[in-house]
C-alpha cells in the first residue's frame, strides 16, 4: 500500500474513531474543568456543554459540521518540500514526517467543495495540529488553487483560519505566501465572487495580516485569540500586563475589525443565509 | 489671549528642538507647513562622535586604522617622511577590508544591515531626488514617524517615494520608534500609493524595519488589517511599484510596503519571515543561536535571489553602504532609474497581471500520487 494511501486511511481512521467513541470517553473542559462525554460534546458542535467553550477542532470536524459526509476534497495531494534544508533542533524533513504520522494530515490546510442548502461553496480549513497551523508554501498554494477553482466555477469561498502564523522553517517562502494569497484574492474581488473569512482560535501573525483580514466579510468564533503579534511578544515589548480580553474576538468586534461573531452551532445557518443573499450579486460584470 | 494655534506651535517647536537638537543648523521637518528641509546635518548618519564604528568582525581594521592615525601624527610632528608608510598601510587596509567583505557570513550581513551609520530612507531621498515634499498622516488616526513618504522629482519625473525611517541618535531613534511602524504608518503608505495611482506616478518603497510594532494600540487599531490591506491594494495598484530592501526586511512589517513589480535587496541586507534572534528564541528556545538561525533562514540577498523571491541584488561600496553613503545613493538611483524605465511603458492591466502572476508562482512544494482519486474515477 502506498504511503499516501496509508496517510489518507489514517485520517479516516481518526474520524471513525471519534464517531464511534463510546459514551464512556470523557472530555474535561479546558476552561471550566467540567466533565462531559465525547458524545455530548460532539452533539453540542464540539463546544463545552457546560460553558460553551469552543474546543479547537480540525478540518475533518468543520467539513463534517458544514457538509456531513457529502463533500469532495480538492488538491489533497500537495505536500511540503524542505527547499531550504532547514534545521533547528530537528531537521524540518524529520519534523514533517513526524507530523504526517502524528496527525494523518499532509499539511496545515485542507480544501473541500460541498453544498450548504443547495448552494455550492469551497472551504479551505486550517489544521492547528499540523505545526501550529503554520502557513508555508502548501497552505499558500492550496488557497491559490482553491481561488482558481472558485473563479472557474463561480463558487463562493470560505477560509477557516486557525494558525500561529508563518512557518519559520520555510522562512521567506512562508512570508511570500502573504503576498501570494492577498494578490490572488484581488481576482475574487474583481470577479465579484464573495470571500468569507472565519477566524477561529487562534489566528495570529502572517495569516491574520493577509487572507484572514481580507474577507468581503470577516467573522470569528466567540473568544478566539486573533491578532498580529502574539500576546507574549507584546508583553515582552511593552513590559506591562495586557488588558483583560485583549485580542479576543469580542475585542476585535469592539474595535471594528469583525462583521460579527458567530457561535459554532449557528455557523451553517449563517453561511446558508449569506450564500442565498450573495447569490443575487451582480458585481464583477 | 489664548490661541490654540500658538500653543500648538510652541509645543511643536519645543518638540522638534527636543528631537533634532537644533544645534546642527536647523530642523529637518516643519510640522506646520508639512514641508521638509532636507538637511545633511539632520539626516546624514555621520561618524558618531567623530569616530568610526567598527563591528566585531571589523576589529582587524580598527587596529590598522589606529596605526594609520599614529603614523600620520608622527608625520605631522617631526621631519620624518611617512608618505610611503601611510600608502602601504592604506593599501593594507584596503586588502583587509576586501578579505573581510568577500567572506561575510549571514549573521555579519545582518549586523551590517543594522550598522548605526547605515544610510536610511530620508538620506536616500535627499540624495536621489531633486524635489521632495513630505506628506504626513493616514487621514484616519495620525501620522506615523516610522514610515515617511511623499512626492518627489526623480530624474525629471514625479514619483511617490516612501520607506521605513530609523533615527540616528538616541532621541530620534525613539522618535522613529526604531523603524517599527504602527497601523497608521501602513495606512499612510497606502494613502500615498493611491495618490500615486490617481495621478499615474510610479511608486518607490525603501524597506528597513526590524518588524511592525507589537503594541497594545497597534493591535487595537488593526496592525494585521493594515498590512493585509496594503498587500491587497499593492497587488492591484495600476502604477509601477519598485521596492528595495535597504537594511532590515523583517516579516510582515517589511512586506507591508514591499509588494512590487520589482523587488531588490542591497548587498548587505536581510529579508525573512522573522529576525534571527526571535527565530533562535522560538526554535532553539534560547537567544544564543542567532548566528545559526541567520544561516538556517537563508535570509541574505544572494539566497533570496537564488530562490527567485527577489529580482536582483544592488551592490554596495566596499565596506558596506555606510562606508560611502553618497556612492551608495548614486548606485541605488541608477538602478531605480533603469528599472522604472522598463516598467513605465507596460500598460497598467498587463503590469498588474504580471505582478499577480509573479507572486502566484512563489512557493515550492511536492505532490504525492492521488491513487484513491484515480480509483474512484475508474470505478
Ligand atoms: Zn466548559
Amino acid at each position: 500500500m502506498g504511503w499516501f494511501k496509508r496517510l489518507k486511511e489514517g485520517i479516516q481512521t481518526a474520524t471513525k474513531y471519534k464517531k464511534e467513541a463510546p459514551d464512556g470517553l470523557w472530555y474535561k473542559c479546558k476552561r471550566c474543568s467540567e466533565l462531559s462525554t465525547s458524545k455530548e460534546v460532539k452533539a453540542n458542535f464540539h463546544k463545552c456543554p457546560k460553558c460553551n467553550y469552543h474546543i479547537r477542532i480540525g478540518s475533518a470536524e468543520y467539513f463534517d459540521l458544514l457538509f456531513g459526509e457529502d463533500y469532495e476534497e480538492l488538491f489533497g495531494n500537495l505536500i511540503s518540500k524542505d527547499v531550504l534544508e532547514f534545521s533547528d533542533l530537528k531537521p524540518y524533513k524529520e519534523r514533517l514526517a513526524q507530523q504526517h504520522q502524528k496527525t494523518g494530515l499532509l499539511d496545515a490546510i485542507r480544501v473541500a467543495k460541498g453544498k450548504i442548502e443547495e448552494h455550492s461553496i469551497v472551504v479551505c480549513c486550517m489544521d492547528f495540529t499540523f505545526i501550529g497551523g503554520s502557513m508555508g508554501a502548501v497552505v499558500g498554494e492550496k488557497i491559490s488553487k482553491a481561488i482558481d477553482h472558485c473563479l472557474e466555477t463561480h463558487t463562493p469561498l470560505l477560509i477557516i483560519s486557525k494558525s500561529g502564523g508563518a512557518r519559520m522553517m520555510e522562512a521567506a517562502f512562508s512570508l511570500m505566501q502573504m503576498a501570494k494569497t492577498s494578490a490572488k484574492l484581488t481576482l475574487m474581488a474583481r470577479a465579484g465572487i464573495p470571500y468569507f473569512s472565519l477566524m477561529t482560535d487562534p489566528t495570529t501573525g502572517g495569516v491574520t495580516a493577509s487572507y484572514a483580514m481580507l474577507g468581503d466579510l470577516n467573522f470569528a468564533e466567540p473568544e478566539a485569540l486573533i491578532g498580529f503579534a502574539g500576546p507574549r511578544v507584546i508583553k515582552e515589548t511593552i513590559k506591562r500586563d495586557l488588558p483583560e480580553g485583549f485580542q479576543t474576538s469580542e475585542f476585535l468586534l469592539e474595535h471594528g475589525f469583525l462583521d460579527f461573531i458567530v457561535d459554532r452551532k449557528d455557523l451553517r445557518k449563517r453561511l446558508a443565509d449569506l450564500l442565498i443573499m450573495f447569490s443575487n450579486a451582480k458585481a464583477g460584470s | 489671549m489664548y490661541s490654540p494655534f500658538s500653543i500648538l506651535t510652541k509645543r511643536i517647536i519645543k518638540n522638534s528642538e527636543k528631537i533634532f537638537g537644533l544645534a546642527g543648523g536647523g530642523a529637518g521637518e516643519c510640522y506646520l507647513c508639512g514641508s521638509t528641509t532636507l538637511n545633511k546635518a539632520v539626516f546624514r548618519n555621520g561618524p558618531i562622535n567623530g569616530t568610526m564604528v567598527f563591528l566585531d568582525f571589523e576589529k582587524p581594521l580598527e587596529s590598522l586604522y589606529e596605526q594609520l592615525e599614529k603614523i600620520k601624527q608622527v608625520g605631522e610632528e617631526g621631519d620624518l617622511d611617512v608618505t610611503v608608510m601611510v600608502e602601504e598601510l592604506e593599501e593594507k587596509i584596503r586588502r583587509k577590508r576586501e578579505e573581510i567583505y568577500n567572506n561575510l557570513t549571514a549573521w555579519q550581513r545582518v549586523q551590517l544591515s543594522r550598522h548605526p551609520e547605515r544610510p536610511y530612507t530620508l538620506f536616500y531621498i535627499e540624495q536621489m531626488c531633486d524635489r521632495f515634499v513630505e506628506l504626513f498622516g493616514d487621514r484616519h488616526y495620525g501620522d506615523d514617524k516610522a514610515i515617511v513618504g511623499g512626492l518627489a522629482t526623480f530624474e525629471g519625473q514625479t514619483i511617490v517615494i516612501m520607506g521605513h525611517q530609523k533615527g540616528t541618535n538616541t532621541k530620534t531613534r525613539q522618535y522613529r520608534n526604531f523603524g517599527m511602524a504602527n497601523p497608521e504608518g501602513y495606512r499612510k503608505a497606502l494613502r500615498l500609493m493611491k495618490l500615486a495611482e490617481r495621478f499615474g506616478f510610479p511608486v518607490v518603497t525603501l524597506i528597513d524595519t526590524p518588524g511592525a510594532y507589537p503594541g497594545i494600540e497597534a493591535e487595537e487599531r488593526g496592525q494585521a488589517e493594515a498590512i493585509a490591506r496594503n498587500l491587497f491594494e499593492m497587488a492591484q495598484l495600476k502604477v509601477p511599484i519598485v521596492c528595495v530592501v535597504i537594511g532590515e526586511g523583517a516579516s510582515g512589517g517589511a512586506i507591508g510596503i514591499g509588494l512590487g513589480d520589482k523587488v531588490y535587496m542591497l548587498e548587505n541586507t536581510w529579508y525573512s519571515v522573522i529576525s534571527p534572534e526571535s527565530c533562535s528564541s522560538i526554535l532553539w528556545r534560547s537567544w544564543d543561536y542567532k548566528e545559526k538561525a541567520a544561516e538556517a533562514l537563508k535570509l541574505t540577498a544572494r539566497d533570496m535571489l537564488s530562490f527567485g523571491l527577489i529580482d536582483g541584488i544592488i551592490k554596495e561600496p566596499l565596506g558596506g553602504a555606510h562606508s560611502d553613503p553618497e556612492a551608495m545613493a548614486e548606485i541605488l538611483k541608477n538602478h531605480i532609474v533603469k528599472t522604472l524605465g522598463t516598467l513605465t511603458p507596460i500598460p497598467a492591466d498587463e503590469l498588474v497581471m504580471n505582478r499577480i502572476n509573479k507572486y502566484s508562482s512563489m512557493g515550492v512544494y511536492d505532490t504525492v500520487p492521488e491513487d484513491e482519486e484515480v480509483e474512484e474515477e475508474s470505478a
